[in-house]
């Protein structure tokens, strides 16, 4: 399965079936994060139960330091 | 004794507001921002590094969300739409936080703002119910457009962004603090101490700077300077200062009593 991940695309063998899936695939748990998934916020509260699908664009961010 | 900022409802003690980036490493980020006093401290919002080493130390690690009220800001930017978008973002990651700082720029150069694009998120970042503090251009009219849009403060720049510059057109900056009902910060373009005494001394509620900190070659004691800076124009303000005379014929030591 493709997922375009901050703009690059990157590949699973294994089927990503939801946003906390993906996350602790990324070995981002317990990292402070907000995700947009095609242009909408995935909440949170509802990483279990929003799926993916195939060629899904994801951005993943994070605060860092800035003026 | 209490002079206190007040933004959208909350109070501070600090009038100086401090960004986050360009510093060597989070200790020093943490040790000039414990310098300076700063209460209120921008964030930028980017995207995560994915397949960073885990346990690698984050920006919310070295200043918890806990201790500082957090300014996540729109650097970067070149459209309303994308800083509408980067500050949905920030306030799903902040957990509903309401207070940010929009910027949107114009030109990668000189980092002017675009007051149009500016404009048009603020109207769209209000109506969401955001807190927005706005970074702007030294247009007193496009200042009082952003406060009956519903900002909560207008941020003229002193100077472009990282320039040092210091404060260009304080007479701009003071028609602007005239007119306003909301509080008017400084952001972008102080250099040195002295350039934020005299922002407060206009009459600003505070000041919003990162470079002039961060870039100094003590960033830590140049923090430090910043908050007594800040803290001694604003108490020159409110003292008002004695008015400017070509020369004066009242000196300040009696003139009876001389022994000649």
């Amino acid at each position: 399965m493709q997922l375009i991940i901050n703009g690059k695309p990157r590949y699973f063998d294994d089927a990503i079936l939801s946003v906390a899936n993906l996350v602790s695939t990324l070995s981002l748990e317990g990292k402070r994060l907000a995700i947009e998934r095609n242009g909408e916020i995935v909440p949170r509260s509802k990483f279990v139960e929003t799926s993916l699908a195939d060629g899904d664009k994801l951005e993943i961010v994070g605060a860092v330091g800035g003026g | 004794m209490s002079d206190l900022l007040k933004i959208a409802d909350k109070v501070y003690q600090s009038r100086l507001l401090v960004g986050t980036g360009k510093y060597t490493d989070f200790a020093q980020t943490r040790a000039a921002i414990d310098a300076s006093g700063a209460q209120i401290i921008t964030v930028a919002i980017r995207r995560t590094n994915i397949g960073q080493t885990a346990g690698e130390p984050s920006l919310l690690e070295c200043l918890p969300p806990e201790e500082f009220t957090y300014l996540p800001n729109t650097a970067g930017c070149y459209s309303a739409d994308d800083a509408v978008r980067t500050l949905r973002l920030a306030r799903e990651l902040l957990d509903g936080h309401k207070l940010v700082k929009l910027e949107v720029l114009g030109d990668p150069n000189t980092l002017y703002p675009n007051m149009t694009e500016t404009l048009a998120a603020a109207k769209v970042l209000v109506k969401d119910g955001f807190d927005v503090m706005v970074y702007c251009s030294d247009d007193p009219i496009i200042a009082k457009q952003l406060e009956e849009i519903g900002c909560v403060a207008v941020m003229p720049l002193a100077s472009l962004i990282g320039s040092g510059m210091g404060i260009l057109n304080p007479w701009n900056l003071q028609i602007i603090i005239e007119n306003a009902k909301i509080p008017v910060l400084v952001d972008a373009g102080v250099g040195t101490a002295s350039d934020a005494t005299i922002a407060m001394e206009l009459g600003c509620q505070g000041v919003l700077m990162n470079t002039a900190i961060a870039a100094a070659r003590d960033p830590v004691l140049m923090a430090s300077a910043m908050k007594k800076a800040v803290e001694a124009g604003r108490e020159a303000y409110l003292a008002g200062r004695m008015p400017k005379k070509l020369y004066s014929a009242s000196p300040s030591s009696p003139t009876t009593g001389m022994i000649a």
